[in-house]
């Protein structure tokens, strides 16, 4: 596997030949920075040029086709028209609150998508709690979406805010357990380590039946908590407009839009880290040549095709499945996956206790 | 000037300005808002003390558990266009002297103790560690005060339910 720490290291060293240790660091902050965000609009394009199309590959539709070769320059078209909208202003409304809520959606898209591994050495934010940090970061979109209902001054935005705020506070619940389930597998939650010890074959195969488990309750725990798919409630368009940001124009819309589908491959992402191996390439002990074959094709390709597989998934869901009522929601979690998973992570346990894993 | 302390001055000066927006405001929920900031200030200096468990713990409990309880009760409790009163005088006065004797005490506190010189240099605290401090029952360690925790959050569960349910 080709480490990326190499080059990084070489640029460090070469920043800290004509500057002072400090600015060389803060640099290099900005420009991880700067590489981020970019990674991040990006990602946010693709998604979003992926939805229209396997939205309309489901419906039967050829989906965005005018602008540009397969419709290819269509998300360009709207980014733009976003851009230049007009950011109305809302009488009545706490203006402070209004203008901060898709900013603090935002950070706590932005701090929990710098957690991923994308490859060896090629990770920005591993600290030892890393799972952990990631958990803490994205459970701060909740606040924005509270605050983002509440100050539109609007009811339909409350109603829509309410509802995802309770919905994703449920669900978080679910995404713990089922990580923690991996977790007491792996007895580590550094992010690169969980990778490193999946060199042996992926999660989902050494855990075998609690990993599968949690691997279903994470996948369905995950689409809640991005608001999409059977979930969709906070923005139930038949019945509440278009939920929290039902107020907001212009680029204020955007940076929740952009959330959400960056959200999606975040939570996505975890799911590849955690349980297909991230960026390690698939190994089946016994095989060598076919381990080393499969070692040629580059860690960052393994993340990106695990990542876009599992958000194809997720879209699956999502395009096929009707919605579910709010109450039915919540029933679900806290009578059914919750208890699920609780087993789940006492069947782990046993099964690691008698090293009953492969 | 390293870059740690100004770091740490931009962290300081960042949390102050919130708390005290935070007790001037005269909305509800922009308070709640500032003393978010304030709690991702506190984390920021524990991530910058490299302690990132407790950092990431303050995210998860306050910033994204005890703020999210505060705005959700606010929004059930309160309207668009709520505003505190005015503070009298007298209380105004009160609430002044009440701080700055918390903030004498807190000052002979922090200037009169001999802090030990610490044994955890650089790196990061190892989380295997921090769980069995945890768990254990051994000197120094704290399954104690944990479990009396959890029996303190099932008994506001069960008052919670009790509470709900009465019809």
């Amino acid at each position: 596997m080709f480490d990326f720490s190499i080059i990084t290291n070489w640029i460090h060293e070469q920043l800290i030949s004509f500057m002072p240790t400090g600015l060389a660091v803060f640099v290099e902050c900005v420009a991880i920075g700067i590489c981020i965000m970019l990674m991040y609009a990006v990602l946010a394009i693709i998604m979003i040029f992926m939805e229209r199309k396997v939205c309309a590959a489901f419906q039967c539709r050829l989906g965005p086709m005018r602008v540009g070769p397969y419709g290819t320059i269509q998300v360009f078209a709207d980014v733009f028209k976003m851009l230049i909208k007009e950011i109305i202003t809302i009488n009545h409304a706490d203006k402070f609150l209004y203008n901060l809520a898709p900013y603090i959606v935002i950070l706590a898209s932005i701090m929990s998508f710098s957690c991923l591994p994308i490859n060896k050495g090629l990770e920005v934010l591993d600290f030892n709690v890393g799972i952990f940090f990631m958990l803490a970061a994205s459970s701060i979109g909740i606040v924005g979406i509270l605050l983002a209902g509440w100050s539109s001054n609007n009811k339909y935005s409350l109603i829509g805010a309410m509802r995802s705020g309770a919905q994703m506070i449920s669900y978080e619940l679910s995404i713990g357990l089922s990580i923690l389930t991996i977790v007491v597998l792996t007895d580590t939650l550094q992010l690169s380590e969980i990778v490193e010890r999946q060199a042996d074959g992926w999660f989902l195969f050494k855990g075998h039946i609690p990993a599968f488990i949690a691997f279903v309750i994470y996948l369905i725990a995950g689409n809640a908590e991005v608001n999409r798919g059977p979930f969709d409630l906070p923005e139930a368009e038949s019945e509440l407009t278009a939920g929290y940001h039902t107020e907001y124009s212009g680029m204020h819309f955007g940076l929740f839009y952009v959330a959400e589908f960056v959200n999606l491959f975040i939570i996505a992402g975890i799911a590849a880290t955690i349980f297909l191996g991230g960026w390690m390439p698939l190994h089946i002990p016994g095989l060598d040549g076919f381990n080393q074959a499969m070692d040629y094709i580059p860690g960052f390709v393994w993340f990106f095709a695990k990542a876009f597989f599992i958000v194809w998934l997720l879209m699956w869901f999502k395009w096929t499945f009707p919605r579910l009522r709010i109450d039915q929601i919540l029933t679900l979690e806290w009578k059914y996956l919750v208890p699920i998973g609780l087993v789940n992570l006492l069947l782990m346990v046993i099964i690691v206790v008698f090293k009953l894993h492969f | 000037m390293t870059l740690n302390l100004i770091v740490f001055f931009i962290l300081a000066v960042f949390i102050c300005v919130c708390s005290v927006l935070s007790v001037t405001t005269s909305r509800i929920l922009r308070a709640a808002t500032y003393l978010l900031f304030v709690l991702f200030g506190t984390a920021g200096i524990y991530f910058q003390l490299n302690y990132s468990f407790l950092g990431a713990v303050q995210l998860l409990i306050y910033a994204g558990g005890i703020t999210v309880l505060y705005v959700f009760s606010i929004l059930l409790t309160s309207s668009q266009g709520d505003k505190a009163e005015k503070l009298k005088n007298s209380k105004m006065l009160a609430g002044l002297i009440s701080t700055l004797a918390g903030l004498a005490i807190c000052l002979i506190v922090m200037l009169k103790n001999k802090f030990l010189p610490s044994h955890f240099e650089s790196g990061e605290l190892d989380v295997r560690a921090i769980g069995h401090a945890l768990m254990g029952a051994g000197k120094y360690q704290y399954i104690l005060p944990f479990e009396v925790i959890s029996i303190l959050l099932l008994a506001c569960i069960v008052g919670g339910i009790l509470i709900a349910r009465k019809r």
